[in-house]
């Protein structure tokens, strides 16, 4: 099931496995607005409206409900199905699309009766947990449920929960809200029934198709539920697969370049809940499952930072750490910088001015900095467009350094399926280009250097960093394999690297950079560097390159056996208990303490890693236990629910509620939104996409002639009745327009992009890719021009998927 | 010309060979010559080939790097890898041309206040300004404190974004040079 996604053309070579499947019988499903070439070698294509996916993949819910097509052993042992929730839940059923602990006035939910019966509130260990300004636990309350119905009879456990929740989501509701035809719909519940159980498991691959709305989280929420009813996570061919974009973006992730977390999904400190090292452990550390070793991996982390200088007496330098207070993500801080609140910007590797959303408001924040910093092969649109047209007016200074190649620097991608992969430096890097290490290792010095001799407290944590890595090469290039020594870890007495994240402990004895990386480098080999041929180790392929955590190529996999520890099939045969042996075994490693047995119950009071029980996959979770419901964790809701998005055409058709009550929104005249669903404004959806022949915002592929020629211009994709509607021409030119701008392209008319029929009547939809800029070997408008600032609130992702436009023949006005 | 030699030609004339062969498509024996025998791809002449992987999608194509007197002379697919299997998609085929193309710039551009041009200036010198800028922005917005209390020990002035091509070992010196900094604006593509 492939649906957020173009994985034919934009995973090529990772969709060689889909087709691999194909030929061996498994059946292909592709849910996507557009026609593509995905949709082309599928068994089934179901197009639908842009920004309706929830409703879709509910209706798939409530389908394996009513017709109880549910993995009844699977919900029972491995998922919360059988939790008591609070008594003081409130349902949308009950709420008009609102669920209990809506306040208003602050724009934020309470989530404190979304906990399970008998277990405290806790603060959502999200995103913008600090953005609601309640300081208390997060993780620290997580614990199991104290009551359950393994019956699932009792209304208030999370099995009739969800029942009562999805009861709206009918075939008929599914077809006035997606435009997906009833017996379509069908088909499609169906192939997953009848591909799911213990012979046979279903997967989903999603993009950034179901990441970029103001419902996003959610999205991938439906489909965890669904997954988790049919009993297809942890199993070998189930799951829910990100496809995601970038040779490293997983990386960047899990080593975050992100405001939130600290790396390893370490939260970072927070200014509210403020109370030292002690109540940071505190706040984080969970009573029950794997969060439990928070601690080690903290300590771990602030020593690999701080080294010698942090110390259990000074609280191993945590107050050195700067503070969160709200959200400072990617939209929040353009927003600071237009308002004229930063004074300096490193952008490496990256084009906001194109690959980001709304242009103009970028380019507006780019000239209110005094300096920014651009790193890439050549001058991008964003070290340039904004000063270009009026330079006597922009004062800020751009430093351009041209970066290194991956052939000209050792290091680490990793990649969609969290495999860390070692790439070796084949050459020298040409001129002045360098690495984003050796730019970063040769600033800390000299940063180092200015502030030697300050004897000020907010200089501490930069006087005492860690930072003497050995360099290689004419050229001073850092030794990358010595940073991922650190990241791995070591013992601090000796420096030996430690086998992996068991062995780090939280007094000061260890330091690792990120604990799920631990045992990358095990032994001193370098895990991602190994390339034993795919014909000379089995499908799992364990001497490829070296998969987060501890080298598991298949996350929960405890899951893929059954409650006795028995493979659910011999078909699906993946990790088993080994009853002679004591341990846990098969063709990958365990994700589960490797010696217990299916049997263990934990006793009562257990604390840890010890609570959880022989038959509970779920080791990262406090109660072991899949969730279909949850009870914390997410800021706008603890079920997905339709909404629709912050643009669109209709009303919502299955709420009064009309948009994401929690999402994000930036207010500010230069970021305008087209608000009424009746507005005869922008009466179309639109949706942005990318191409097989370019790259994101196209830094890595508008400049090179054999990518630049196969793709030479900005298009937009309409359907015929659209064209014929407004007079589009086929090869001329349209311009296209939301509430934010307009922009021009070529006019593509194709039945690839069906108008989608509503009970309400016909809504057209517009494609378009968003490769283009101003500058390149071709150019021309770019699409993220046209979208604005507006988000999922668990995750800050922009709306980019589905928003209201108009479009007209003809090119647009030049002072646009 | 000596009637032996004249029938010697004539003998290695692609036509004539096609006939006697009788391999009327000339796809085998007639389609060869002393040169094409003597034509070998420039992959068998490298120094050395590196391993490497695709910097375009995350799937995480394996590559081989070949390298002849310290110049990549070209970028294949890797047959041992169990991603890839020797596969590249259209942009993975061209990463040749990505790091060997004309369009990379190998100088550091400065751009001054109310500028309408570049300039070149050396990277030395470039990397001094940057972190004197680094320093001046900080001292200019540190804070210590949010005025109802809370300790904030940070700078809203500096901010970075980052591109998913990055390595994680850059992303964790940027991370941890950044935060030691006290910066927090701290952003990737990954959050789009």
């Amino acid at each position: 099931m492939i649906q957020g996604s173009n994985m034919a053309e934009c995973h090529p070579v990772g969709f060689r496995w889909v087709m691999e499947a194909k030929a061996r019988g498994a059946k292909v499903v592709h849910v996507d607005p557009r026609f593509t070439r995905t949709s082309a070698v599928a068994d089934l294509h179901v197009p639908l409206r842009a920004g309706s996916d929830i409703a879709f993949l509910g209706g798939l819910v409530r389908y394996i409900l009513e017709e109880d097509r549910w993995f009844r052993d699977y919900v029972v042992h491995y998922t919360n199905a059988a939790a008591l929730v609070s008594e003081d839940f409130r349902d949308t059923e009950e709420l008009d699309g609102l669920f209990s602990g809506w306040d208003a006035e602050s724009g934020h939910y309470d989530p404190s009766s979304w906990a399970y019966e008998g277990a405290p509130a806790s603060v959502p260990t999200a995103h913008r947990e600090t953005a609601t300004g309640q300081p208390g636990p997060e993780r620290s309350k997580h614990r199991k449920p104290s009551r359950t119905d393994p019956t699932l009879q009792h209304p208030r456990c999370v099995f009739q929960v969800l029942r009562r929740h999805f009861a709206r989501y009918t075939p008929e509701m599914v077809e006035e809200v997606c435009g997906v035809p009833r017996a379509l719909f069908l088909r499609v519940a169906e192939t997953i029934c009848a591909n799911s159980g213990r012979e046979r498991t279903t997967a989903f691959c999603y993009a950034v198709g179901w990441t970029q709305h103001t419902i996003g989280v959610q999205y991938i929420r439906t489909a965890a539920i669904l997954q988790l009813l049919l009993g297809n996570v942890g199993r070998p061919g189930g799951g829910i697969l990100a496809l995601r974009g970038h040779a490293s973006i997983q990386g960047s992730t899990d080593i975050p370049t992100l405001y939130n977390l600290l790396p390893g999904y370490l939260p970072m400190r927070k200014a509210q809940a403020d109370g030292g090292l002690a109540a940071y452990l505190e706040r984080n550390t969970a009573e029950t499952g794997w969060w439990h070793e928070f601690p080690k991996y903290a300590v771990s982390l602030l020593k690999a930072w701080f080294g010698a200088a942090a110390t259990a007496v000074n609280d191993y330098l945590f107050d050195a750490l700067p503070a969160i207070d709200g959200d400072h993500s990617h939209m929040a801080m353009v927003a600071a910088m237009a308002d004229g609140k930063v004074k300096g910007y490193f952008l490496m590797g990256e084009n906001p001015t194109v690959g980001s959303m709304h242009g103009g408001l970028q380019r507006a924040a780019l000239r209110k900095l005094d300096w920014v910093v651009v790193r890439d092969f050549a001058v991008t649109e964003s070290a340039e467009d904004f000063w270009r047209e009026a330079p006597e007016e922009v004062e800020t200074e751009v430093f351009f350094f041209p970066c290194a190649a991956h052939t000209e620097k050792d290091g680490t991608f990793t990649n969609t399926q969290r495999l860390l992969q070692w790439h070796h430096k084949a050459v020298e890097p040409p001129g002045d280009c360098r690495s984003e290490l050796h730019f970063m290792l040769h600033l800390g010095r000299r940063l180092k250097a200015l502030y030697a001799g300050s004897t000020d407290a907010k200089d501490r944590a930069l006087q005492a960093l860690t930072w003497d890595y050995p360099t290689v090469g004419p050229y001073e290039e850092p030794d990358a394999a010595a940073v991922l020594a650190e990241i791995n870890g070591y013992r601090v007495a000796d420096g030996a690297p430690v086998a992996g994240f068991g062995e780090l402990a939280a007094d000061g004895s260890t330091a690792c950079g990120c604990w799920i990386y631990s045992g990358c480098c095990a032994g001193g080999e370098n895990g991602p560097a190994r390339r034993r041929p795919a014909g000379e180790q089995s499908w799992v392929a364990p001497d490829w390159g070296w998969a987060w955590p501890a080298n598991r190529r298949l996350l929960y996999n405890r899951a893929s056996a059954d409650p006795e520890g028995r493979p659910w099939s011999e078909r699906k045969r993946y990790v088993w208990w080994d009853e002679a042996a004591g341990r846990w075994t098969g063709h990958d490693a365990p994700d589960f303490p490797v010696d217990r047995a299916p049997s263990y119950r934990p006793p009562r009071g257990a604390r840890g890693v010890a609570a959880i029980g022989g038959a509970d996959p779920f080791v990262m979770q406090s109660d072991g236990r899949g969730w279909l419901f949850a009870p914390n964790g997410l800021l706008d809701g603890p079920l997905p629910t339709h909404y629709e998005p912050q643009e669109s055409p209709i009303e919502n058709p299955l709420y009064p509620q009309q948009r994401n009550p929690a999402r994000l929104e930036w207010r500010r005249r230069d970021n305008p939104y087209h608000r009424a669903a009746g507005d005869p404004r922008y009466p179309y959806v639109l949706t942005t996409y990318r191409l097989t022949e370019h790259h994101t915002a196209g830094a890595m592929s508008r400049w090179l002639s054999w990518l630049a020629e196969l793709q030479p211009e900005l298009f937009c994709e309409v359907s015929p009745e659209l064209a014929a509607e407004k007079g589009l021409a086929h090869g001329g030119w349209a311009t296209i327009s939301t509430a934010r701008t307009a922009i021009e392209a070529r006019v593509l008319v194709t039945r690839r992009l069906p108008a989608i029929r509503l009970k309400g009547g016909v809504v057209h939809q517009i494609g378009l890719p968003y490769h283009w800029g101003s500058k390149g070997r071709v150019r021309g408008d770019a699409a993220n021009e046209l979208i604005g600032f507006v988000a999922d609130p668990n995750v800050s992702i922009q709306e980019s998927k589905a928003l209201t436009a108009d479009i007209a023949p003809g090119r647009r006005s030049r002072s646009a | 010309m000596a009637p032996s030699k004249i029938l010697d030609a004539l003998s290695r004339w692609p036509v004539a060979r096609q006939l006697r062969d009788g391999d009327w498509t000339a796809l085998a024996g007639p389609a060869r010559s002393p040169r094409t025998e003597a034509l070998a791809p420039r992959t068998e002449r490298a120094d050395r080939v590196v391993r490497s992987v695709c910097p375009y999608c995350a799937v995480g194509c394996g590559q081989l790097v070949y390298v002849q007197d310290e110049r990549i002379t070209d970028i294949e697919g890797d047959p041992d890898s169990p991603i890839s299997r020797g596969c590249l998609c259209p942009k993975g085929a061209a990463t040749f041309q990505l790091v060997t193309g004309s369009h990379r710039v190998k100088t550091v551009l400065y751009r001054g206040p109310y500028g309408t041009s570049w300039e070149t200036i050396p990277l030395e010198r470039a990397m001094d300004m940057v972190a004197e800028r680094v320093k001046a922005a900080r001292e200019a917005t540190w804070e210590e404190r949010r005025a109802d209390g809370p300790p904030l020990h940070r700078t809203m002035g500096l901010a970075h974004l980052g591109g998913a091509t990055l390595d994680d070992e850059e992303n964790y010196l940027i991370k941890k040079l950044f935060t030691a900094l006290g910066v927090v604006q701290i952003e990737n593509q990954a959050r789009i």
